[in-house]
């Protein structure tokens, strides 16, 4: 009895932390005023598939789709516990919205082949949508959980998981395969020292070939090689195209997204009809009885 | 595009058979864009013994239809039953919008559903308007789309999403965002009564404990908001708000860095991540006002702002400011208010 489980995360810029503004004077966004960042709730689906790989010794995969540098995040899985990664990394996937994106992140995990369950955290927060984890299990055909805030108990046919609802929660029981978001309930565990010495030469095909040019060092023959050496210590981090993964191209990037943005506007606060109040008891009366003057209090 | 276009359509959201009040609020801004459209309202209504006074509420809130769907295999809320239920409906009727509520409901049935019908879905939209699109990308024009406004990045930008592909176009909206509207108690409304057609395929997944309370506070309906932020100090220093709250006649609200610190429950935080709130007063005390919080409460009334740093964001939002202590400040406005009333 082996279980197989895949967690989906995503590179996201740290909207939480702006430095600067967060629009550039042409309107477009500022992405340098955005360190790209782990999004915080797939370290939490990370982290509970780190629990239930250390409870039912499950094999844990974690995929991204993204750039070629979203690779960063991946390698992060790895030092904190997962086993395997893979990278969807193609342009044809540039400006998918979450219909695309989910349909993108199906193939992907139709390529990883039999799981038992798919975790991903509830929300990213350059969105906030929580839109791709429901639409990824309808996608697949899979049941979801959505909102899970622990797993109880997982067998070969099914899981069951404390799941939050409006005002409190729920334990359901789910068959499997299945797919479970994630929200902040646990606390993900740092990188583990072990496993960065293991990991940190992890690397993808763009990674190496990479690492080559900058070499000025092109033998195609050591490629394969060291490619051969990588995925037999298991530092190989796969990197998958719309091809690899049999995607419709109909489907993914902006081909296969029905929303389109008509504009953004950056968030202007319209000022008030500002009043300084002095902090004194003759400054307090005075505002005290304005707002009783205009019914606004009493 | 040469076909009539769809109506709009809202889903009601109930617990134990009582409306939620995002949905009437979703009814009264559907009402509002099926009038610019020249369309209907319709309702669709899912769970199971649903109360005759529910439906009515509907009707005078702005539905001109009903689509009511009963089945024990609706209660309690489990995803698949009715996000085929949904389908089946859309299927057949084609509506050209279908708000949901931002809920936790809402926001993992929305997607589920547009994801089966291949339509495009916008989350925690904060306004809805219909104009026309023109993609200049693809060189076509769209007349009479729903005009899907939210903020996006943490907040920091406001963005206006269309969806280009079929109808219908699918959207959240938070709570306590839209305004409700004044019920008419004379209007009526025509009730379709949809059976169900609910398969063993969607009963998989079963409920095996609910445990659910009442919120301690509702602050979508308050008047008054005396707001706590994480300048307050402490959780003891807290009861300050709380006294003021009182004082007032008022509900005491809190920022998230408050709530994170533990010093109040998270029915009370106010901004992107809690409640969206509009009352006649709201007075921040000891808040910043990051972005995330202003976009909760900007609407109110007015709001009066207490911080001791001047240069605080919260300042630029206000109608009224005070540069100053909390413990300072705090207590000559209760004393101030109890020999003015």
């Amino acid at each position: 009895m082996s279980y197989t489980i895949i967690v989906f995360v995503k590179q996201v810029p740290d909207t939480q932390n702006i430095t600067g503004d967060a629009m550039k004077p042409d309107g477009t966004v500022n992405r340098a005023a955005l360190p790209a960042i782990f999004n915080p709730e797939d370290l939490n689906a990370l982290e509970l598939g780190i629990q239930l790989k250390e409870r039912y010794n499950a094999k844990l995969v974690v995929g991204t789709m993204g750039p070629p540098n979203a690779s960063e995040v991946l390698r992060e899985s790895l030092y904190r516990g997962a086993d395997e990664a893979v990278l969807l990394t193609d342009r044809a996937f540039a400006g998918a919205d979450t219909l695309a994106t989910s349909y993108a992140l199906s193939c992907c995990a139709n390529k990883i082949g039999k799981f038992d369950l798919i975790l991903c955290g509830r929300q990213a927060i350059d969105g906030d949508t929580a839109q791709v984890g429901p639409q990824l299990a309808e996608k697949l055909g899979l049941p979801q959980i959505s909102y899970v805030e622990e797993v109880e108990e997982l067998t070969k046919k099914k899981v069951r998981a404390k799941r939050a609802i409006e005002g409190g929660y729920e334990i359901v029981d789910c068959p499997v395969p299945a797919l479970m978001t994630v929200v902040a309930a646990n606390v993900p565990r740092p990188a583990n020292a072990k496993n960065i010495m293991k990991f940190k030469k992890a690397m993808t095909r763009s990674e190496l070939h990479k690492a080559h040019s900058d070499a000025d060092y092109t033998d195609a023959e050591a490629l394969v090689v060291e490619e051969a050496a990588l995925k037999e210590k298991g530092l190989w981090i796969q990197e998958l195209t719309a091809e690899d993964v049999g995607a419709d191209i109909e489907r993914i990037g902006l081909k296969g997204s029905p929303t389109k943005v008509k504009k953004i506007q950056s968030v202007v606060l319209t000022g008030a009809d500002f009043k300084n109040i002095d902090p004194t008891e003759v400054g307090v009366n005075s505002l005290i009885h304005e707002l009783i003057e205009d019914h606004t209090l009493g | 595009m040469a076909d009539k276009i769809g109506n709009v359509w809202i889903f009601i959201e109930q617990e134990g058979g009582n409306i939620e009040n995002v949905s009437l609020e979703l009814v009264s801004k559907g009402r509002e864009l099926a009038d610019t459209l020249g369309v209907d309202a319709e309702a669709i209504f899912l769970g199971d013994n649903l109360k005759e006074e529910s439906v009515s509420k509907l009707y005078h809130h702005g539905c001109d239809k009903v689509f009511l769907v009963e089945d024990k295999k609706l209660e309690p809320f489990t995803i698949l039953p009715y996000a085929k239920c949904i389908v089946d409906l859309v299927k057949v009727n084609k509506p050209n919008i279908i708000l949901f509520g931002a809920t936790n409901k809402g926001r993992e049935l929305g997607p589920r559903v547009a994801s089966e019908l291949l339509c495009g879905l916008t989350a925690d939209c904060t306004e809805l308007e219909i104009d026309d699109f023109e993609d200049r990308v693809n060189k076509k024009t769209y007349k009479n789309k729903l005009m899907q406004i939210r903020p996006a990045f943490g907040g920091n930008i406001i963005a206006t999403i269309v969806n280009t592909w079929e109808d219908p176009q699918i959207v959240t909206v938070r709570p306590g965002v839209m305004k409700l509207n004044d019920a008419d108690t004379g209007k009526k409304g025509a009730l379709v009564k949809v059976e169900p057609k609910i398969t063993s395929k969607e009963t998989v997944m079963s409920v095996i404990e609910r445990v659910r309370k009442e919120k301690d506070v509702d602050l979508q309906g308050a008047q008054i908001i005396v707001a706590g932020g994480y300048g307050v100090g402490s959780k003891e220093k807290f009861q300050l708000i709380k006294d003021l709250a009182e004082a007032l006649g008022g509900d005491v609200g809190a920022s998230r860095a408050a709530v994170d610190a533990g010093w109040v429950d998270h029915d009370h935080q106010v901004g992107q991540t809690g409640v969206t709130v509009r009352p006649k007063l709201y007075i921040a005390c000891g808040i910043s006002g990051s972005i995330q919080h202003r976009a909760g409460m900007t609407d109110s009334g007015k709001i009066i702002a207490i911080n001791n740093d001047p240069d605080a964001p919260i300042f630029s939002c206000a109608h009224y400011g005070i540069v100053g202590e909390l413990h300072d400040v705090i207590p000559k406005m209760i004393t101030a208010f109890k020999a003015k009333v």
